[in-house]
């Protein structure tokens, strides 16, 4: 992808995470999340080498901390679940700041939200120095089925063909003087969602026409090679091993 | 020589009851460029997906280049007939555009630098070959329409078959279309609303009406019909006169070779 059209969340610079080959990185995020999330509850210190860990990640992939900070208002919702936890938690009371908290709500809220974040960055980075071309060419190299990978294949391929119908849609209520406003609009959204549904179904349709006009017999063919080499399966594995590591020495000495 | 396509006798309906084609008698010889023109709900589009198997069943036969349209022929028909949709968002399907065209030929078996040197060949007959690693989502309307003949073209097709060229180009993407198409050298079916575009690019048209054809002449001279044009609702656009417009453009060339 030599020319400059990138999608949004992809970095493009040269870096060795940038090279690795996608089904590595894949493989390694998908590990390290789940290191993540079986560490055992009551040891904290396990956190702190994550985060070194994934900082090191940044570093090497040249990925900026400013920008990871912006991408993680994604987790905005998340975050707001974690918040009610100490609340709505039964179970012995803490006070903290004049409020009367729970304990083990405030200590579920912060193992969720730390595992929480950390997977958001481990993607964050994922996409950021991966091209969404590449990962999907990564889950076919690590065996996803046929069938899942063209269905993201084509999400990624019309997503903005489906948005812009969207909006025209949108253009055309309001140049009509809609303007949704109160509940009884939702069932003008609802219908034009509906409407929605059906044109994707029927270019759905059409598409597969004039897929099967050139010859499709039910697979995508692989054209890019990424094949990966031992070498690379090893750096991809740091990260994961290191999470591994540090999960097993926290339930160890638990 | 074979006639690029030959189509007898072919009817058909749709599941639903709908009689769409009555017995459309049609050949096409190797080279030539016709126009298929016709009113809406005329049958166009049926006929089209029966030049390649997509539909099929009824009455009739087709063949393409002496090979009939049937199940056991497919995978050879669809190579054989190459054909473009209209909407370019239908037919480019891949996240790239060198994907896309490589996806027919793929699909045929060509691997490695054999399918590579297909992908760009069929890139430069259209001028796209530096747009290869775009997304379909980043070209314009016109530029996406020239990928889509590209993607049929990676092919090698006995017959180009364009449904609605020239529809939401604007004027200079049309002019460019109709530049690449004229210098192509392949047998042109084009199903087309756009009168002025058939007389510039074929020299021959036929009329579908009601599921049968029911004029075949030159383009020039049934443009000239008036009787016949107005029976079958084709009308030339506003201060369109195919008089003037020959005697300022010859005629396009009657086809290679």
């Amino acid at each position: 992808m030599s020319a400059g059209h990138h999608h949004h969340l992809y970095l493009d610079r040269a870096s060795l995470i940038h090279r690795l080959p996608p089904q590595c990185k894949i493989a390694a995020v998908v590990l390290f999340v789940t290191a993540v999330v079986t560490t055992p509850r009551g040891s904290w210190w396990p956190y702190a080498v994550y985060v070194l860990a994934l900082g090191a990640v940044a570093a090497a992939g040249r990925v900026p901390a400013p920008t990871i900070l912006r991408r993680m208002i994604i987790e905005t919702p998340f975050v707001l679940f974690a918040v009610i936890l100490p609340f709505a938690s039964p179970g012995p009371k803490t006070d903290v700041l004049g409020l009367t908290l729970s304990a083990t709500g405030l200590e579920s809220a912060g193992i969720l939200l730390a595992k929480g974040t950390l997977g958001v960055v481990a993607s964050i980075l994922l996409a950021a120095t991966t091209q969404p071309r590449d990962l999907l060419l990564g889950l076919q190299r690590l065996h996803m089925p046929q069938l899942l990978v063209q269905i993201m294949t084509f999400m990624f391929r019309y997503i903005e063909v489906v948005l812009g119908e969207m909006n025209r849609m949108r253009v055309a209520r309001e140049s009509r003087g809609f303007d949704a406003r109160h509940v009884g609009h939702l069932k003008v959204v609802a219908q034009s969602a509906g409407a929605l549904f059906i044109r994707c179904y029927e270019r759905g349709e059409r598409v597969h026409l004039a897929m099967l006009s050139r010859g499709y017999t039910g697979r995508l063919p692989v054209f890019a090679d990424a094949r990966s080499s031992t070498g690379q399966w090893a750096m991809a594995a740091l990260l994961p091993l290191v999470a591994v590591a540090t999960t097993v020495a926290a339930w160890a000495t638990l | 020589m074979t006639a690029s396509l030959v189509v007898h006798g072919l009817a058909f309906a749709y599941p639903d009851g709908h009689q769409a084609l009555y017995g459309v008698d049609l050949t096409v010889a190797r080279g030539e460029r016709v126009a298929v023109l016709g009113p809406n709900g005329a049958g166009k589009t049926t006929l089209v997906l029966h030049l390649n198997g997509i539909l099929g069943g009824g009455r009739g036969t087709v063949a393409v280049a002496g090979l009939p349209v049937t199940k056991e022929h497919v995978r050879e028909i669809r190579r054989r007939v190459g054909i473009v949709f209209q909407d370019p968002d239908d037919q480019l399907f891949m996240p790239t555009v060198r994907e896309d065209v490589a996806f027919g030929p793929a699909n045929l078996g060509l691997r490695g630098p054999e399918l590579a040197d297909r992908v760009h060949e069929a890139l430069v007959q259209v001028g796209m070959a530096e747009y290869a690693d775009r997304p379909p989502h980043h070209l314009s309307y016109g530029q996406r329409r020239r990928v889509a003949v590209a993607t049929v073209l990676a092919m090698r097709p006995e017959i180009l078959v364009l449904d609605e060229p020239s529809s939401n180009l604007d004027p200079a993407s049309r002019r460019e279309l109709a530049d690449i198409l004229l210098g192509l050298p392949i047998t042109i079916l084009m199903v087309t609303h756009d009168l002025p575009y058939a007389l510039q690019l074929c020299p021959r048209s036929v009329i579908l009406d009601d599921g049968v054809i029911v004029a075949d002449g030159s383009t020039y001279d049934l443009l000239c019909d008036d009787a016949t044009m107005t029976a079958h609702r084709l009308e030339l656009p506003f201060g369109f006169d195919p008089r003037s417009a020959m005697s300022v453009a010859p005629a396009a060339s009657p086809s290679f070779p």
